[in-house]
């Protein structure tokens, strides 16, 4: 051992008297059993933390030429964008990050869904995730606004005056968000300091909640197996290995690769094609005209579809409402999801036919929701998304019937690889 | 007093209200910071109730005011214009206004204190656009059943001089008429119901 090892050893030791260093060293890394049989699907937690990761490099960097102000705002981006050197790949990184973001949290719940990771024990880690993606939409709408273009403005204009359709409070509460009769200067300014400060100051709070709660119940893997149950002599899970270094290993080579792709939209495609940087937001705000036609950006628009599909009064409540009511619960259902399934198995390894098709339809159906809420209305469409309306939330008030009813596989004791 | 016993009790009870009077307090510390989010003096005095001086206002005429931000409108209709608004129920949406934004007393076919004067929110309800005015009968591409009125250039929509929704066109319900009163023959206050009312 030469000085240097020894001096860093030693340093090591000073630190953890004082801290416990290798502790939590050994609790989340060197020391934390992960089962052996993880798959493709489990990539895209790290995943998440990179992004978040880039999302607040880059957005640190652009805070520090943006300009929080409705006469300059506009401007200000597209002198990042121009006369700031290197100014467009850090806000191109941002914008692409956005995207990239429910990209991979959306195949991180789709994970959840394939393989029961929400089921008991891990309620609680599927309660957090849920909040880390409500703050992430609350972060991407309010961030939205920022560059102050006709498609932040309105579409900023549209999702706050749907709090007006609540019944006697509805009008002041829109004001109360605004702080001003329209959308202006005011609410800039305040979704600027949520989108900077409070949400991700929430958000890093909430992953490491969701990283804590899930190093203590442990992961679950595709064959929905609890490891901890098949435990060697030495009280090691026989088919865990350690998170540090073969999942490191391992994840660093999906990090690799995402990183290729991500680096391959911000170099050749930043806007994909209006989808990722719609195209009249290049339209400085005008509050006097509305453009033609105002969609949200595509990780919105399934939501976005269950809320138009809703064009029909019912018991004495106007349609709007409904469409706000209806919006509100797709995204929450997915918190009663570990009590509304009533399944022994967690994989779909081990399920039977009745969720494989109610999932399949689900995903279908808001895929389909996801494309229509792109498009300008039609009737012929709205008849669609109200199909896919109901067939989405027919996935969540039969899932303790079909998942109880479902012919199930027997479980194997140990996983399976 | 230090060989006392502990009376847990007691150590509830003062607990408790401490809890109670701290947890009031911390409800109270909270107000303020609600109460920032509501519109400022700035914002409220941008958006104050605006003096309209319609004394210039020939029959048949528009003028155009600004009020928080969007143009408002009072059209002095003649009388001919007002015998024709009877006839339109048929082809309207919501011909009693029954489902349109306007102050009580404008809830009327002619949709106005006055109903020689008309005051409108100049903006289109169904996405913001500000429709055209086309007052005469025998505007073209209009329809037979067209008797003057405000038309939407963005998405068709068809109102008539009272700012009521034609059926079969986009916009959901008739156009706002906001709050407003006469102070006087030929001024009016936009922007309030009565004096210092808003």
């Amino acid at each position: 051992m030469n000085m240097i090892t020894k001096g860093l050893v030693g340093l090591r030791d000073w630190v953890d008297d004082r801290f416990p260093l290798m502790q939590l060293w050994n609790d989340h890394m060197g020391q934390y059993y992960a089962p052996k049989n993880f798959n493709f699907w489990y990539y895209f937690g790290v995943l998440s933390l990179v992004v978040l990761v880039i999302q607040l490099v880059t957005g640190i960097w652009l805070v520090m030429n943006y300009k929080p102000d409705a006469n300059l705002a506009f401007g200000s981006v597209e002198y990042i964008m121009r006369d700031v050197d290197w100014g467009w790949l850090i806000r191109y990184m941002h914008s692409t990050g956005a995207s990239a973001f429910f990209v991979v949290v959306y195949l991180h719940m789709f994970r959840g869904l394939l393989y029961g990771s929400y089921k008991k024990p891990r309620e609680l880690i599927w309660i957090l995730g849920m909040f880390i993606y409500l703050s992430l939409m609350a972060e991407a709408f309010f961030g939205y606004l920022l560059p102050w273009g006709q498609m932040s403005y309105w579409g900023a204009q549209v999702i706050i005056s749907l709090f007006g359709a609540i019944p006697w409070v509805g009008d002041t509460l829109s004001l109360w968000i605004r702080g001003d009769y329209v959308v202006s200067d005011i609410t800039l300014n305040r979704f600027f300091s949520f989108h900077v400060i409070a949400l991700p100051f929430a958000i890093v709070g909430l992953v490491a909640l969701h990283i804590i709660a899930l190093h203590e119940v442990g992961s679950n893997n595709p064959d929905g197996v609890e490891i901890k149950k098949n435990k060697g002599p030495d009280g090691k899970p026989l088919d865990g290995i350690p998170f540090h270094p073969y999942y490191t290993v391992k994840d660093s080579v999906g990090v690799i690769v995402f990183l290729i792709l991500f680096a391959a939209v911000v170099f050749f495609a930043p806007e994909m094609g209006g989808y990722f940087l719609e195209h009249n937001n290049f339209v400085p705000a005008d509050p006097l005209k509305t453009p033609e036609h105002i969609a949200p950006v595509w990780y919105f628009t399934p939501f976005y579809s269950v809320l138009r599909a809703n064009t029909v009064d019912f018991f004495g409540v106007p349609g709007k409402l409904w469409g706000v009511i209806f919006m509100g619960l797709a995204t929450m259902l997915f918190f009663a999801l570990p009590w509304l399934d009533r399944s022994p198995v967690k994989s779909i390894r081990y399920r039977g036919t009745l969720y494989k098709s109610a999932l399949t339809i689900f995903v279908v159906s808001f895929l389909i929701l996801g494309y229509l809420g792109l498009l300008p209305p039609t009737p012929g469409r709205t008849a669609v998304a109200q199909v896919c309306t109901i067939l989405y939330f027919l996935f969540f008030f039969l899932m303790p019937i079909y998942t109880k009813l479902d012919k199930t596989k027997p479980v194997p004791e140990r996983v399976t690889g | 007093m230090s060989e006392n016993a502990v009376d847990p009790d007691r150590r509830r009870f003062l607990t408790g209200t401490a809890s109670v009077i701290g947890g009031i307090g911390a409800g109270l510390a909270a107000i303020p910071f609600v109460a920032t989010f509501q519109p400022s003096a700035r914002a409220k005095a941008i958006g104050a109730p605006v003096e309209a001086d319609i004394s210039q206002l020939e029959p048949g005429g528009r003028l155009i005011f600004k009020w928080r931000g969007k143009p408002v409108w009072v059209v002095r209709r003649t009388p001919e214009q007002l015998a024709a608004l009877e006839s339109l129920d048929g082809v309207l949406r919501d011909p009693a206004s029954s489902e349109s934004l306007q102050p009580e007393f404008a809830a009327n076919p002619w949709r106005s204190e006055k109903p020689e004067y008309l005051v409108l929110v100049g903006i289109c309800t169904h996405l913001g656009c500000s429709p055209n005015f086309f007052p005469s009968t025998d505007a073209e591409g209009m329809g037979s059943d067209w008797q003057g009125g405000f038309y939407c250039p963005c998405h068709g929509s068809k109102f008539d001089l009272s700012g009521r929704v034609y059926a079969g066109v986009p916009a959901p319900t008739n156009m706002e008429v906001p709050p407003y009163h006469y102070v006087d023959d030929t001024h009016l206050v936009i922007g309030e119901l009565e004096e210092g009312a808003a």
